[in-house]
């Protein structure tokens, strides 16, 4: 086990490497500077400005500084932000949107596999056809519909929760009910599906010959197995709610991550485009990592041979 | 002897879109104490349905008991509340299925799964389940029990894992286990060890057993007794001599000449012409009858009653009948009829 951890934890930073690379020669593609939207400089100042950056120099000698920098810890700072170091500028804003995210995938995923094992245990009755049909919803309308109503009807018109911003955990609600709903449809509808397939099993009907209750079966015995497929689609899916949903940060005035990271790339704020990029690549690799422990601990037939001593 | 089990009069019938399928059409048998019995026939013909019925582990749904009584212990089952049958299922009539690949929960070690029902019909701690489990797998066979029982099912052969079932299905000394065709998926050496480690289990704790299966060379090795099912009815029953050296009904003869022999002067392995009926309409006389080459008109309008050979041998064939013309059995069960009584 610490053998196989060791080399995936090299293989992670290998990953890590070979984006941070495509980005940057990508980056270098894109036309403009990142002083265009800036007062218009003259030309003389423009030049004493790329000096300042390392602008001038020639782009694998700008790429070899990057990398050594990155190794050291080193983002850069910020274009944008009157030099603000991008490490600092990333980290408070990572905050909101890691909580948000979070928040809704927990939310999500215990309300959606609670929905499934509804339904499954319920099969075509009134509660699967219901557990369904918010499925449905949920994939079909988009969060920032559900967001606006959320705003419009609980907090302008019954005045439960806060409309907008960021100050504390009751501003967290709304936005995160508006972003579970995605989470919530896709594990109903996977949890729906696998539970119906798992309790058709023999080791179920072996379980009912022993004499296992109705809800000994359901938690005991088919839980565990109807996960394991559940825990695929929930990785990558948690990583995109925790690294920031653009819109609907921007109808709740969330100072998150998502927002930032699109008004970096239209003014060309490398370091910062840089920055973000290596950030959720690397939480997409430890997720990574994560769901491939957590199938381990979910289902033996995939623990790895070194485990058994 | 005493009976433990006594099926009386059971009809079942599943509904389907197509409508109602009479599966079980007028089941009557009894189990006694101790005994083999063995329920053979083809696929399709009730068996696996009768004994799903026994446990009450038909799909709830589309299933259902029309009428008869299955009477255990004073209990008729077929009334029974799902929590009342909870505490017979495992502890008082146990079930070992088909295919032990998939019988076991391969997210759960095998040790937890023998535990499952000790913990929940005998009240045992934890320590005392895990010591018991350890003694079953020992008894039935499973060398190194002490690593074994940390493990999961995966990591155990076919053979293996029928033997872990067999464990768990006597864990709490079950009056009755029924064996669903428990051989079928394993290979024929594997076959033969977990026939003889049932028989050997059986003497050793004294339970009666019900055995379904279609393989005949399975029947003549484990049972006591005999009830051949065709189209959802027992057609004949009687002791493993009484039918195998003594059968009355065709369709007993031809499950009996299609078994394939070591010294088969035939040429061609007999198999009996046409399928079996569709249970969507049965048939009004003798669902045989139509593949039966000694049907007479009265096979095609009304059912043959029970008619008794001996005190424990029944066989429900006109043929049976006073007025009906004598007919002799077919050479080829006359020739393994006497082969039988060579290798007596």
């Amino acid at each position: 086990m610490g053998k196989y951890l060791a080399k995936r934890i090299l293989f992670m930073f290998l990953t890590l490497f070979i984006i941070a690379s495509i980005t940057f020669f990508l980056m270098k593609i894109i036309p403009g500077t990142p002083f265009a939207s800036a007062a218009k400089l003259p030309p003389a100042q423009l030049e004493i400005m790329k000096a300042k950056y390392g602008l001038d120099q020639p782009v694998p000698v700008q790429y070899a500084k990057y990398i050594g920098n990155l190794l050291q810890g080193d983002l850069g700072i910020s274009f944008q932000f009157n030099n603000t170091p991008v490490s600092d500028l990333m980290f408070k804003r990572l905050g909101p949107s890691m909580q948000l995210g979070a928040q809704a995938m927990v939310f999500g995923t215990i309300i959606g596999v609670l929905l499934g094992i509804f339904a499954a245990l319920r099969q075509n009755t009134w509660v699967d056809y219901s557990a369904t049909f918010i499925a449905v919803l949920g994939k079909a309308v988009p969060n920032f519909v559900f967001a606006g109503l959320l705003q419009y009807f609980i907090a302008v018109k019954l005045g439960w929760f806060p409309v907008l911003f960021w100050k504390g955990f009751e501003y967290t609600i709304l936005p995160t009910i508006a972003l579970s709903i995605f989470p919530i449809a896709i594990s109903a509808r996977f949890m729906r599906t696998e539970m119906i397939d798992v309790l058709g099993s023999d080791y179920i009907l072996l379980a009912k010959a022993k004499g296992a209750s109705f809800f000994e079966i359901a938690i005991k015995h088919a839980l565990r197995n109807a996960l394991i497929p559940l825990v695929t689609v929930l990785g990558p899916l948690a990583i995109s709610l925790m690294t920031g949903s653009l819109v609907v940060e921007k109808i709740f005035a969330i100072p998150g991550l998502g927002e930032q990271f699109v008004k970096s790339i239209t003014v060309n704020d490398y370091p910062v485009i840089m920055g973000t990029t290596i950030l959720f690549a690397a939480l997409f690799v430890v997720i990574i990592l994560v769901v491939d422990i957590l199938y381990g601990i979910i289902d033996p037939r995939i623990r790895l041979s070194g485990g058994k001593k | 002897m005493e009976n433990i089990l006594e099926v009386k009069d059971l009809n079942i019938s599943f509904h389907t879109f197509a409508g109602e399928v009479q599966a079980i059409r007028g089941v009557n048998f009894e189990l006694k104490k101790g005994e083999t019995l063995a329920i053979v026939g083809e696929s399709g013909s009730g068996k696996s349905v009768t004994t799903k019925a026994i446990m009450r582990l038909l799909p709830p749904g589309n299933s259902e008991i029309k009428q008869g009584q299955i009477l255990f212990d004073g209990k008729d089952l077929s009334k029974l509340t799902d929590r009342q049958m909870q505490k017979i299922r495992g502890k008082d009539i146990s079930m070992i299925f088909q295919d032990p690949m998939t019988s076991l929960n391969p997210t759960m070690t095998v040790g937890k799964q023998i535990m499952e029902p000790l913990i929940k019909h005998q009240n045992m701690s934890k320590a005392a389940a895990s010591e018991r489990a350890l003694q079953l797998l020992k008894l039935v066979g499973i060398p190194k029990p002490e690593l074994r029982i940390k493990q999961y099912p995966h990591q155990f052969s076919g053979g293996m894992r029928q033997r872990v079932v067999i464990a768990i299905a006597l864990a709490c000394n079950p009056k009755i286990l029924i064996a669903d065709e428990p051989t079928t998926a394993l290979d024929v050496t594997i076959q033969a060890q977990i026939l003889e480690l049932m028989k050997d289990l059986q003497n050793k704790i004294d339970t009666s057993i019900i055995f379904i299966t279609h393989d005949l060379g399975v029947v003549a090795n484990v049972a006591d007794r005999v009830a051949v099912m065709y189209g959802g009815k027992i057609v004949e029953v009687g002791t493993v001599d009484e039918v195998f050296y003594n059968p009355q009904h065709p369709y007993t003869w031809g499950l009996i000449s299609s078994m394939p022999s070591l010294d088969a002067k035939e040429e061609e392995l007999y198999a009996i012409p046409g399928t079996p009926p569709n249970l969507l309409h049965p048939p009004k006389g003798d669902a045989f009858a139509p593949r039966n080459e000694y049907a007479m008109q009265i096979d095609l309008e009304e059912q043959p009653p029970m008619f008794k050979v001996s005190d424990t041998h029944y066989a429900a064939t006109w043929l049976l009948h006073p007025d009906a013309p004598k007919v002799e059995p077919p050479a080829a069960v006359k020739s393994r009829m006497r082969k039988f009584m060579g290798a007596k």
